[in-house]
């Protein structure tokens, strides 16, 4: 799986809520611009493995990891990494569509206005919304407030929020599933069509989407001490047409999870 | 219909008896607190409205009724309301945020939060005479404006505090989370998340703070007891009296005239009371339609 030298690259990472661990001896490597696919039945620790490479668990009480992770050879949890700073290069988009109850304008140029943006607004703005596919359908209306856009609408808003701050990294947590089909194609396009300019790491449910929308696949699953570990690694057309383990077969065509 | 031979006894009648005694007793408890504030309001405007008229609004007291007026009473209240805000709305909105995006729960900040819901309760005279004591006396501003307004701003800190919380509590989570994945420290997601969206709320409670604070006689007796004051305020350390001591004064006077320009003031605290209501409603209408469609 590693033909350059990766992004980001997990040893032996296991997280902890209090006395809870989540996650259990984690090693994998994201590559650079590539579309990553994290799946797994429910609770295996898809998410919370996630959020830590830009650092959310931090905001969780009791939340800790041990291992590390290098995001360019810099650990990313060492002690003079500013959490803050991390988040502005690796950014995120939610489950649900979360835009802020402000114009649409305005929900693009948050992160731009508390990162310093030296540029034209709305030239960022416009870039942003464009490298969404939401330019067309919003450019009339930027004054407008975000919560009158559709659910699909809203999804590609938050992308262009999160592009605007110019990461490198894109994490997205099952971004289509409070999505309709249409609305939920139309995001696996555009997560193809970002990953000539971004690596992305996505959580998903949905095997059609890891198969169609990804390059590598990470297969998670849940042991019987509830934490999650991961079974399988590789490109995605491997992992699906001819995988490793018997458990990642019996998971990918239905078996469970 | 016969009822068939079955095992339910279902009584319908008697049950439909009872659903409409419960119906008929809910429209009288509503109709006695409508009709005492109709007899109320009616006789304040028959018995004051002959009596207000600018020159009613625009005088100072006099000990003859028709030559009266409330202008000290209505500057003093105008006075003490804007000083309040100004103690109250800073100080109450920092505890919430505090209390709501800082503080970790446990049990110092349980505490706090169950004393700051008593504190709602207390009888408005214990804050008077806690003012007498603590800012007239020992802190030796007098019994000026100043130890007024910092005497209702305890009195209605809890108001505005609860008010604040509830409106910052109700910011969805997600909203913070998008703020901090873009990179923002915790003040700019207070800032330029949450404020924003409780600002309705926080608005809404101060303004029903302030309408409260408006009506209070008791601990600005203590503090004041003047009503006979023919000078408007022109600073803080001035010496003034409000609104609600002005009436109460007037009503315990013999002649029955002073009684008709007491319902007069009452007019006028009433107006101003419902004005603020008001602007609260429609001020929440407007922010919350604008953040929902």
């Amino acid at each position: 799986m590693v033909n350059s030298s990766p992004i980001l690259s997990v040893s032996d990472l296991n997280v902890f809520y209090g006395s809870f661990r989540a996650l259990k001896d984690i090693s994998m490597d994201i590559r650079e611009r590539k579309v990553t696919a994290l799946i797994g039945p429910s609770g295996c620790g898809k998410s919370t493995l996630l959020r830590c490479f830009n650092r959310m668990n931090d905001l969780i009480p009791g939340a800790r990891i041990e291992g590390s992770i290098q995001y360019r050879n810099e650990d990313l949890h060492a002690e003079d990494v500013d959490a803050t700073e991390i988040r502005a290069q690796i950014g995120m988009v939610f489950q649900r569509p979360n835009p802020f109850p402000k114009s649409i304008f305005d929900n693009v140029a948050f992160g731009l206005r508390i990162n310093g943006y030296r540029g034209d607004y709305a030239e960022a703005v416009e870039r942003s919304l464009r490298q969404a596919a939401l330019w067309d359908e919003v450019k009339d209306r930027l004054k407008d407030s975000a919560l009158a856009l559709s659910g699909g609408q809203q999804q590609r808003l938050c992308i262009a929020r999160a592009l605007a701050v110019e990461p490198e990294v894109i994490l997205m947590d099952e971004p289509a599933s409070a999505l309709d089909p249409i609305a939920t194609l139309a995001i696996e396009d555009l997560m193809r069509e970002l990953s000539y300019d971004y690596t992305i790491i996505v959580v998903t449910h949905n095997m059609q989407q890891a198969a169609r929308a990804s390059d590598d696949t990470v297969f998670l699953m849940m042991g019987d001490d509830r934490a999650g570990y991961l079974v399988e690694q590789g490109a995605t057309e491997q992992v699906f047409t001819n995988p490793k383990e018997e458990r990642t077969e019996a998971y990918i065509t239905g078996r469970f999870g | 219909m016969k009822a068939p031979e079955t095992r339910f006894n279902p009584r319908l009648e008697q049950r439909h008896r009872i659903g409409s005694l419960f119906y008929g007793l809910f429209v009288i408890s509503i109709s006695i607190g409508i009709i005492g504030l109709l007899v109320l309001i009616v006789q304040v405007l028959v018995r004051g409205l002959p009596w207000l008229s600018w020159g009613f609004i625009s005088s100072y007291p006099a000990p003859d009724p028709s030559e009266a007026g409330l202008l000290a009473a209505l500057a003093g209240t105008i006075w003490l309301m804007g000083l309040t805000a100004a103690f109250t709305v800073p100080v109450g909105l920092g505890a919430a945020i505090y209390l709501e995006e800082y503080a970790e729960e446990n049990l110092f900040t349980k505490f706090v939060e169950v004393n700051i819901s008593n504190l709602a309760g207390v009888p408005s005279i214990i804050y008077g005479l806690l003012g007498l004591a603590l800012f007239v006396s020992w802190l030796s501003m007098g019994r000026s404006l100043l130890a007024g307004a910092l005497t209702l701003s305890l009195l209605v800190m809890p108001i505005v505090i609860m008010a604040s919380r509830e409106a910052i509590r109700a910011v969805p989570d997600s909203h913070r989370q998008a703020a901090y994945a873009l990179g923002a420290t915790q003040w700019e997601v207070v800032k330029g998340v949450v404020l924003p969206s409780a600002f309705p709320g926080i608005l809404t409670g101060t303004i029903l703070a302030m309408s409260r604070a408006i009506g209070e006689a008791a601990p600005v007796i203590a503090i004041s007891a003047l009503v006979f004051l023919t000078f408007v305020p022109s600073d803080p350390f001035d010496r003034f009296t409000v609104l609600p001591i002005q009436i109460f004064n007037w009503v315990s006077r013999p002649q029955d005239d002073f009684r008709g320009i007491a319902a007069a003031g009452i007019i006028v605290l009433l107006i101003i009371l419902l004005s603020m209501n008001s602007i609260a409603i429609y001020l929440r209408n407007r922010y919350q339609t604008r953040s929902e469609d």
